[in-house]
């Protein structure tokens, strides 16, 4: 680790610490006023709002209706089982998966991104394909490589492995075809 | 052939004269229908052309099948379907009732890759994902790397990126119309299409050192400076383009067969592609002119001249013609990187992230230890997380990018345009002929390396 490197990170810390402060973008503030619990960070520059698991396709919808965020371009999941540094964001209980959407607004010409927790104990997401029907992929992509369950999505299926294949091979405990070997305090097989 | 005892009527007419002459074997029917076949087709008004044998050549209308449907699957090995995708097809005669497409046979687990590899090695991996225009995968991934490092690449590397990405947004429109009219049976269009990709290709070579897979564009500007001569090289592809491009104007654009084929075919309208998250061509073709290097313009896009093409009918035709023409504003652009190319550091001089050069390895411990660090170990980027989008070929391909402060990345997850354009599939071959649904699959465009990732 170098002054530089200690540099770049403090400045990230910062930013993390800045998050329960008011938010300069609109659309978040006003997604901060309706849903209680929801926070607001600033991600170099990119507006990301923090909502719970039960807000999740609410927020989607009221983003798409209200702030005319018409394209749902993707979703995907992020398994922080082992991440070496995870900054603090205020307001946010961590837990093991997070579901990331990323909103695209063609009239306000900006983007947005909407992240919830999933806890490993209850791998679940309310689906909102009805919202934005495009994510039926992505959805389907984010179950079979993380296993996470989406309620409402009536063809969820595997669409990159195969139907039979076991495990959800992005998780970070997931160990493909490998002879599983115990480790004392080791949080994966490897 | 038959042991059917012959009826009565099957037998000759005339009786045997002579008795001992062995009665003819028993005739069955089937022989009997030949022999009447036979008699009746040499006959002497046999080559008369009669009214009673009426031929509908054209075919008509089919008789009604209420609900009867066959379910039949188109791939993963079929020519037109790009590479690996499987379509199951409901028909309904000629018909195509229901759509869906299957998709992983490509699969490799590339975003799995990515978390294995470092920031350094990153490029590698992403570029084999849109294979026919990897220069935007590389980009991508890079200027996401780039935003959690927050560092500002030099001003001509940010030209040379936008030259070679426009350069390999001919090279895949190119490709494009090689396959599309390989798949709607304009053959010779194949021939021309890989022609003239093939000059683009060259100059991409003789830069990058690959024909594909350049690993050209890494985090903190580019790989190496471009040659001398490129200038020339550049300038003397563009007029071989364009004018290949007026050549399949001339073969394409009022070909009544090539518009048969394709005008009204697969439609679409604006509607379902935003609710689909379907971008690029495709989108334009509804006419909405949603471009991100227009509308929130990326590299330095804001700063040269170039339009927006869209149509407005949303068909395969249309499809074919905005990938037409943006190989005409692809050329404009290029032609203006050549002019107003800037001097300077290719790549960002941050000895944390870029290799020193060959020759300072020699004479600098320091330069020694950053070169290996680099290459094993790799630089390790602040805890973050973004979103990096770049307009490809193909639409939008985003790179979300998570990192936990070490040299390798959480997640990499690539959002691959191709991805959710496929699911246009669906509404676009609905109500389509079979043989449709192949010129609907070609005017996608997909490249299933970014589908199945």
């Amino acid at each position: 680790m170098t002054d530089a490197d200690d540099a770049r990170e403090e400045m990230h810390e910062d930013e993390a610490s800045e998050a329960p402060a008011r938010p300069d973008d609109v659309v978040a503030a006003a997604v901060l006023d309706r849903f209680d619990g929801a926070v607001y960070r600033s991600s170099l520059g990119q507006s990301v709002v923090y909502v719970a698991r039960e807000q999740w396709r609410d927020v989607l919808e009221y983003l798409r209706d209200e702030h005319d965020f018409v394209q749902g371009l993707d979703i995907c999941a992020v398994d922080h089982l082992v991440d070496a540094v995870r900054p603090e964001i205020a307001g946010v209980e961590f837990e093991r998966f997070e579901i990331v959407a990323n909103l695209l607004s063609h009239s306000q010409r900006r983007r947005i991104r909407v992240i919830t927790q999933v806890p490993e104990s209850d791998p679940t997401v309310p689906s909102v394909i009805d919202v934005y029907p495009g994510l039926a992929f992505a959805e389907r992509e984010t179950w079979d490589l993380f296993g996470i369950d989406f309620p409402g999505h009536a063809g969820l299926a595997r669409i990159l492995m195969p139907d039979d294949w076991e495990g959800h091979p992005l998780r970070k405990d997931d160990a493909p075809a490998r002879v599983p070997v115990t480790f004392k305090g080791d949080p994966a097989p490897r | 052939m038959s042991t059917d005892t012959p009826s009565d009527d099957m037998l000759p007419d005339e009786p045997m004269i002579d008795s001992d002459v062995i009665a003819p074997a028993p005739v069955s029917e089937w022989e009997a229908e030949e022999q009447e076949r036979l008699e009746r087709q040499t006959a002497e008004p046999a080559q008369e052309l009669t009214v009673e044998q009426e031929l509908v050549l054209t075919g008509g209308p089919w008789p009604e099948r209420d609900g009867e449907t066959m379910i039949i699957n188109m791939g993963p090995q079929h020519p037109s379907t790009h590479g690996v995708l499987r379509l199951m097809l409901e028909l309904d005669g000629e018909e195509i009732v229901r759509a869906k497409p299957v998709i992983g046979y490509l699969h490799t687990g590339m975003e799995k890759t990515g978390e294995e590899l470092t920031y350094v090695q990153g490029a590698t991996n992403v570029t084999r994902m849109d294979y026919a225009s990897p220069l935007s995968n590389e980009l991508v991934y890079s200027t996401a790397v780039e935003q959690l490092l927050e560092i500002e690449v030099p001003e001509r590397a940010v030209w040379i990126r936008m030259l070679m990405c426009e350069l390999n947004r001919m090279s895949s429109h190119l490709l494009f119309q090689a396959t599309n009219g390989m798949d709607l049976g304009a053959v010779s269009m194949m021939v021309y299409g890989w022609r003239e990709r093939e000059e683009v290709l060259r100059f991409l070579e003789k830069v990058t050192g690959l024909r594909m897979n350049h690993n050209y564009i890494r985090p903190g500007g580019v790989a190496v400076d471009l040659p001398p001569d490129w200038a020339d090289d550049v300038l003397a592809l563009c007029e071989v383009v364009e004018e290949g491009v007026r050549e399949y104007e001339t073969i394409l654009n009022e070909n009544p067969i090539w518009l048969e084929r394709t005008v009204g075919v697969g439609t679409i309208t604006t509607d379902e592609c935003l609710a689909l998250g379907i971008t690029g061509p495709i989108l334009r073709s509804t006419g909405y002119p949603w471009d991100l290097r227009k509308t929130m313009p990326y590299l330095a896009y804001d700063q040269v001249d170039f339009d927006v093409i869209y149509t407005e009918n949303g068909d395969v035709f249309d499809r074919y013609r905005i990938r037409l023409y943006e190989i005409l504003e692809s050329i404009r652009i290029v032609r203006q990187c050549v002019k107003l190319m800037p001097l300077g550091d290719y790549r960002s001089q941050d000895r944390k992230i870029t290799p020193p050069p060959r020759a300072r390895i020699d004479e600098s411990m320091e330069a020694l230890i950053h070169h290996f660090k680099i290459f094993t170990e790799g630089f390790r980027v602040p805890a973050g997380e973004t979103y990096a989008a770049v307009e490809s070929p193909r639409g939008e391909i985003g790179c979300y990018l998570v990192s936990d402060g070490g040299p390798k990345p959480v997640r990499m997850h690539v959002r691959g345009p191709s991805f959710y354009n496929l699911q246009s599939l669906a509404p676009m071959v609905l109500g389509e002929m079979v043989a449709d649904g192949v010129a609907v699959i070609s005017s996608v465009d997909p490249i299933m390396g970014e589908v199945d990732r």
